[in-house]
């Protein structure tokens, strides 16, 4: 792997040939495209954060971002108790492997009472010709009454087989509210295992939302620990597949504690012969006393070769709880294609409609509305074969959203 | 406009309708009645071209073509709007985006180009109007959480928006007060020109105190009986099916 200063060093060289302004924040050369979002952007090219010389911005809320690398050096006593402190027994091959071996990532720190406006975008693209493993490591803490989004892209660009394995731990304090939103499109050569773990105090929300557009070979890990009474998570998901594309979605929440209230909606599209897994478990403990846990796990085969393995799995020690679990796999409905069909839409159409349905609902969880506009447009282009890749995320020319960048992004 | 021409239909191997002969003329608003169980229903969905009927025998001629082979999306196309007895529920589509789709697709197939955005909204609000429809439709999902009144009066918003030549309204007054029973009723009336015709289903007299036809047809054990003016639902509301169902039995009847 080439380190990081020699991506760096052609960036500038660049610029320094092409822009008029060769002191244009780095940022800009990320430039994601969804209108009215005011996103911070946290680029993060080939497994490193991309800077000027800025590795860790701090705002003057408090808010600190940046380089996870940066941040053990500058802020030990902010990051190290959140750092690499998973349970022995939620560890495999993989999440060790990152351990030790990580090269950068994002740390995001909010501290207590702070409500942050503007979402935080965390977009890892990978772009080589050349074989690439990327191990990142984020750490994401949101203080006492404190509340974040974080927008994650994950992107690959042709050209060379990558793996990437990446740990997300989040820890959110009491009251603390978190939603945290995942894209992926993923280039079939590539592979994406996704290691997310959240610690949860009382009263505190985690909702996340992941989909899934183009899948390479993607493993999606999220476990929640409900640690506190009144602790809520809300996880929804949609898997897009087609070809010999593969997502697998492992969902862990343990209810440890009282009154806390989890849910799980998760849809998948499987075209050709593409395969899915949906694994969702949750465990609720002995003292964990009126607990609600909702599993839904709906499904779309389009061919007899697509493939779907769906466990919606619930285990429960305690006796006063409320819970269901429930998974569907099946075709579209005839009833409604022939009413579709009854006003003059044609079959094909009617199809896409109803699949588009199907999915978008998915999208309507997301809060941020030009963010949900953006994703309903991308599952519409997905279905209908149009989106191969999130095409608005490229390095763009900043002034003028429409023109990519030419740089031969096979050099960074 | 349409000619049934002795039409046989069986569902997995029971005949259903024996026989049907039928002409609609522009301009024409028939009615057909008769007891439950007689095939009027299977008559609107064979004319639909819905799947899983058996067509043993006859023809449907619309505007002088035989649509017996083409599909439900292509008769929708050449003008054929069924009005149904239990709207499907579709969440996730909105009544703004089925609408636009099925009026632009109609419309590709008439050799017109699409309504734009603009254009379309246009017309969806003032056919929101003819069924005193409110609700802001780019939002709402198709049927989804509507009432009995409310799913039959957005079956009569979708006619107005198609201006279909041949209107089928399978039971539209079943399930509605009176209230709204009298905003389909108007909305039907107000979409009647000289040029479409329109064939209501029914069991009821009360439709037809609004709906005014030129011929009521009887149908009963899968054919049409009987056929007559206006007053003939009246008798029928007076009188039931008995009567029918004894002449037809002493072979008095067609």
């Amino acid at each position: 792997m080439k380190p990081f200063a020699d991506y760096l060093e052609q960036l500038k060289q660049y610029r320094l040939q092409t822009q008029p302004d060769p002191f244009r924040p780095v940022e800009e050369y990320f430039k994601c495209q969804v209108a009215n979002m005011g996103s911070i952007m946290l680029p993060i090219l080939n497994g490193w954060y991309v800077h000027e010389d800025m590795p860790l911005t701090t705002y003057e809320n408090g808010v600190i971002a940046g380089s996870i690398k940066a941040a053990i050096a500058q802020y030990p006593e902010l990051i190290n108790p959140y750092l690499c402190k998973l349970q022995e027994n939620e560890k495999s091959g993989l999440i060790e492997s990152n351990e030790h071996e990580f090269t950068d990532g994002i740390f995001i720190y909010v501290p207590d009472n702070t409500k942050v406006e503007n979402p935080f975008q965390i977009v890892s693209l990978v772009n080589s010709r050349e074989d690439l493993l990327v191990q990142n490591h984020n750490v994401i803490y949101v203080g006492n009454n404190s509340e974040l989004s974080i927008i994650q892209c994950d992107d690959s660009t042709k050209y060379g087989k990558t793996f990437i394995n990446v740990v997300t731990e989040i820890t959110l304090s009491e009251n603390a509210r978190l939603h945290y939103y995942k894209t992926e499109n993923k280039e079939a050569e590539s592979m994406l295992f996704n290691h997310i773990f959240v610690n949860q105090k009382a009263y505190s929300q985690f909702h996340s939302n992941a989909i899934t557009f183009n899948a390479g070979y993607v493993c999606n890990d999220i476990h929640v620990n409900l640690n506190e009474p009144f602790a809520e998570a809300n996880l929804y998901g949609l898997y897009l597949v087609d070809k010999t594309q593969k997502c697998n979605n492992h969902i862990q929440v343990r209810h440890h504690a009282t009154d806390c209230k989890s849910s799980q909606l998760y849809k998948g599209i499987m075209d050709d012969e593409s395969e899915a897994t949906f694994h969702g478990h949750v465990v609720v403990e002995q003292d964990a006393q009126r607990t609600a846990a909702f599993q839904t796990n709906r499904n779309l085969l389009l061919t007899d070769k697509a493939k779907i393995n769906t466990k919606p799995f619930l285990e429960i020690y305690a006796d006063d709880v409320q819970c269901s679990h429930g998974a569907t796999v099946g075709q579209l409905d005839e009833e409604a294609l022939y009413y579709l069909r009854s006003r003059g839409i044609g079959e094909r159409s009617a199809r896409k409609l109803l699949m588009f349905a199907f999915a978008n609902d998915i999208c309507q969880h997301v809060e941020i509305q030009a963010l949900k506009d953006r994703l309903s447009d991308m599952v519409q282009r997905r279905l209908n074969g149009e989106l191969t890749i999130c095409d608005q995320c490229m390095w763009h020319d900043a002034e003028n959203s429409n023109v990519i960048f030419p740089i031969d992004a096979s050099k960074l | 406009m349409l000619k049934i021409e002795d039409l046989h239909v069986s569902i997995k191997g029971r005949e259903i309708l024996k026989g049907v002969n039928l002409n609609v003329n522009a301009g024409e608003v028939h009615a057909i009645m008769g007891p439950n169980g007689t095939g009027k229903s299977t008559l609107a969905s064979v004319i639909a071209g819905k799947d899983g009927y058996d067509v043993t025998g006859g023809n449907i001629i619309f505007k002088g073509k035989n649509i017996m082979d083409m599909s439900i999306e292509d008769r929708a196309r050449e003008g054929i709007f069924i009005g149904f007895q239990y709207p499907v529920e579709i969440p996730g589509v909105s009544i703004a985006n089925f609408m636009r789709t099925a009026l632009n697709e109609i419309r590709q197939y008439r050799g017109l180009d699409p309504l734009n955005g603009a254009q379309f909204l246009k017309l969806m609000n003032e056919k929101k109007k003819i069924v005193e429809l409110t609700e802001k439709l780019s939002t709402r999902s198709v049927n989804e959480g509507f009432s009995g009144g409310e799913k039959k009066r957005n079956e009569i918003f979708q006619m107005a928006m198609l201006e279909p030549m041949l209107s089928i309204l399978d039971e539209t007054d079943s399930g509605l007060d009176i209230d709204a029973l009298r905003i389909v009723a108007n909305g039907v009336t107000k979409l009647k020109t000289k040029e479409n015709a329109t064939i209501v289903i029914t069991h009821y007299q009360r439709l037809l105190d609004y709906i005014v036809p030129d011929v009521v047809h009887v149908l009963f054990d899968g054919k049409i009986v009987k056929s007559g003016p206006k007053e003939l639902a009246l008798e029928l509301e007076k009188r039931g099916y008995d009567w029918i169902k004894e002449e037809y039995e002493q072979g008095k009847l067609i």
